[in-house]
């Protein structure tokens, strides 16, 4: 308080004064206006928390915190448990991570140190058109194209080689974990190879030449100089992908199969957080049925705050123990 | 000076003028009223209130958001009237009463639809019959092959083949499940008893997929597949869908005549017009057939609002039905209409 009123007060004494002086004072003014805009983005954010806090109350009160442990899903009569989703939520996003991250990282490489820059300008705007195609338009070509293919062509080689493992059992109806965890691939990539290629090309030419000096081969300066040095901005651009995954919703609900069921076996359906909100809330009747989809929303808040915190916490130690 | 004072008395002829115009074009605006709900009826539903603007003056503004959205609009005021194709619980008419007031909410019927099952049996290309019981067991998952007896003694004729029946249903929350898990719960007991009727219920086998458009994609990829879609989205898009038996033990095939059948063969003398017509009694009906209804509050606060409503309901039950059939909805038989038309005067 006491900060704000001399911050006014100096404000007002160079309004005061002169254009030039008041120019010199533009540094109080972009500060106060950079800070407004933080903290109404900070508030908007403490706003969403407490609106779901407020309106999932009435869950929180009947089933507490067996809520998340709970299987149960049943509208008709009254029983909510948040498990399948999280677990569905959980399972496609690391999917679709598994797949992207390599992936992206790989092409942000070739695009970043290996490509033409002329080729590299061209093919990464490409890329980018990538991440403004809706999402609806992915579940669409999900279902229509991808899936089919999948049943085609991968599921009976995975099958054949891999069906002793857990996670290849069972019938494949198309609509599974499996095809929302590569529809949610195709959709995080753009995401991890615009960012990384950015900060692959920030590296300073000077890090570079001199690994070149010293005798390191081409890839031998990229793979032990460039990206250890670009690994905070590589990390951040799969964290930006992970959010992405996590809260997707179109996409994931067209081809999911949106059945809320655990199962170890990527090639059953499942269900995602995000989904069974777009999917049952214009429809919901009754308080506590609302309020448990909302709790939902408060679920997928804080799974999303756990796994980026889990995240970096990991890089910070693998980080710590490569220096 | 004079000049002056003629320019003054000629600016305040033009405002005059002005204001006059302003004042008649000011009682020709329509009044604008907002409504929101069911999906299934929108395109009927703005077909009319595009069409009755110029009869009524009154502009209707609706947003198809599901029959969910339409019941919390109404009770909450955010809107003038709902939309459901759903019928509202007795808690749901309390929770409205006791938001506004005491007043009531009436219902009125505007159009019909049904839901079919459709399916994707290789080799088969015979219209499918299909029994309430027998639907019931296979979404119940204790039918699990094409080729069961069940399937094989309603389909005399029909080679059915030893495939799984991969059941498909909507994950949204739609009147479309709710009119078919109605129907189930009347023909089975162990239906309603275990999953019941809802918009969304928790269904013991099968994928869920979203929309109609989602389950037809279901239906066209998977051989063995089976699936409920509303009767339109199956007449456009060219969908094959199975014959039902209805009480009278025949089995017939959804089209505009035997749904609305249906809703004549609700003779009952209810106060109300919130009644289920799945499983109607009568010869020559559609059982898995329902109304949709407008909601619209027993008071409302703007007159002209009030005297717009009913305008626009009475014209909608009259020569609107006339609008209804070319967009392949089934229109309410006469009988109804009327009974529907004596409970505009409900509103104040």
């Amino acid at each position: 308080m006491a900060a704000t009123s001399y911050i006014a007060e100096t404000l007002g004494r160079r309004t005061s004064r002169g254009f030039f002086a008041r120019l010199r004072g533009g540094d109080e003014i972009s500060y106060l206006i950079t800070l407004a805009c933080t903290v109404s983005i900070l508030l908007i954010v403490c706003l969403i928390v407490y609106e779901l806090w407020f309106n999932s109350q009435a869950t929180f009160k009947t089933f507490g915190f067996s809520f998340l442990k709970s299987s149960a899903w049943d509208p008709n009569a009254d029983k909510y448990g948040a498990l399948p989703f999280i677990y569905g939520t959980c399972v496609t996003a690391f999917l679709g991570m598994i797949i992207a991250v390599p992936l992206g990282v790989a092409a942000s490489i070739f695009l970043a140190e290996m490509a033409p820059p002329k080729l590299s300008n061209i093919l990464t705007f490409l890329i980018e058109l990538l991440a403004a195609v809706p999402s609806v338009i992915y579940g669409l070509l999900g279902i229509f194209i991808l899936v089919p293919a999948i049943k085609a062509y991968l599921v009976p080689p995975l099958k054949s080689v891999f069906g002793f493992l857990p996670i290849f059992e069972g019938t494949f109806y198309g609509l599974s974990l499996l095809s929302a965890g590569i529809v949610l691939s195709v959709m995080v990539v753009p995401f991890i190879i615009s960012v990384s290629r950015e900060v692959l090309l920030a590296v300073p030419v000077e890090q570079r030449e001199a690994a070149l000096a010293l005798g390191a081969t081409k890839w031998e300066t990229t793979w032990d100089i460039v990206l250890p040095y670009a690994s905070t901005g590589i990390f951040g651009s799969i964290f930006l992908a992970l959010a992405r995954a996590l809260g997707e919703t179109m996409a994931v609900t067209m081809v999911v199969g949106n059945t809320p069921k655990i199962s170890a076996s990527l090639l059953s359906p499942g269900y995602s957080i995000a989904a069974v909100i777009a999917n049952e809330f214009a429809e919901a009747n009754g308080d506590l049925y609302i309020s448990s989809l909302i709790f939902m929303a408060l679920v997928l808040f804080g799974l999303t705050i756990v796994i980026n915190a889990i995240a970096r916490i990991f890089i910070m130690t693998t980080q710590k123990r490569g220096s | 000076m004079k000049s002056h004072m003629l320019r003054y008395a000629a600016t305040a002829a033009a405002l005059t003028a002005v204001a006059a115009v302003l004042a008649i074009a000011a009682d020709k605006q329509p009044i604008q009223m907002t409504g929101a709900g069911a999906t299934f009826p929108a395109p009927i539903y703005q077909k009319w209130f595009n069409d009755y603007q110029s009869i009524g003056n009154v502009q209707i503004n609706y947003q198809p958001n599901g029959s969910g959205g339409g019941i919390k609009g109404v009770t909450e005021g955010t809107v003038d009237f709902g939309a459901s194709d759903a019928i509202l619980s007795k808690e749901q008419m309390e929770a409205f009463k006791s938001k506004n007031g005491g007043h009531g909410l009436l219902t009125f019927p505007t159009v019909l639809g049904a839901v079919v099952p459709s399916y994707n049996v290789p080799g088969v290309t015979a219209e499918l019959n299909f029994t309430g019981p027998v639907l019931a067991d296979i979404f119940l998952g204790k039918i699990k092959k094409w080729n069961d007896s069940a399937l094989a003694k309603i389909n005399p004729g029909v080679k059915l083949p030893d495939l799984d029946i991969l059941v498909a249903h909507r994950s949204d929350g739609s009147g479309t499940t709710f009119c078919f898990t109605d129907y189930l719960s009347k023909v089975s007991p162990e239906w309603e008893k275990g999953p019941g009727r809802n918009a969304a219920i928790s269904w013991p086998v099968g994928l869920g997929a979203k929309g109609n458009d989602g389950v037809t994609g279901l239906l066209k990829q998977q051989p063995g597949a089976l699936g409920y879609v509303e009767l339109i989205y199956a007449v456009k898009n060219h969908l094959p869908y199975g014959k039902v038996q209805n009480a009278a033990k025949e089995f017939i095939k959804a089209d505009l005549k035997s749904v609305s059948a249906a809703a004549a063969a609700m003779k009952e003398s209810a106060a109300d017009t919130q009644v289920s017509i799945t499983d109607a009694q009568g010869k020559g009906v559609y059982p898995i057939s329902t109304f949709t209804w407008l909601l619209v509050p027993d008071t409302f606060k703007d007159a002209d609002k009030a005297a717009a409503m009913k305008g626009f309901l009475k014209w909608a039950v009259t020569k609107g039905q006339d609008e209804v059939e070319p967009l392949d909805y089934a229109k309410l038989p006469k009988a109804v209409a009327d009974k529907v038309a004596k409970r505009i005067g409900l509103i104040k």
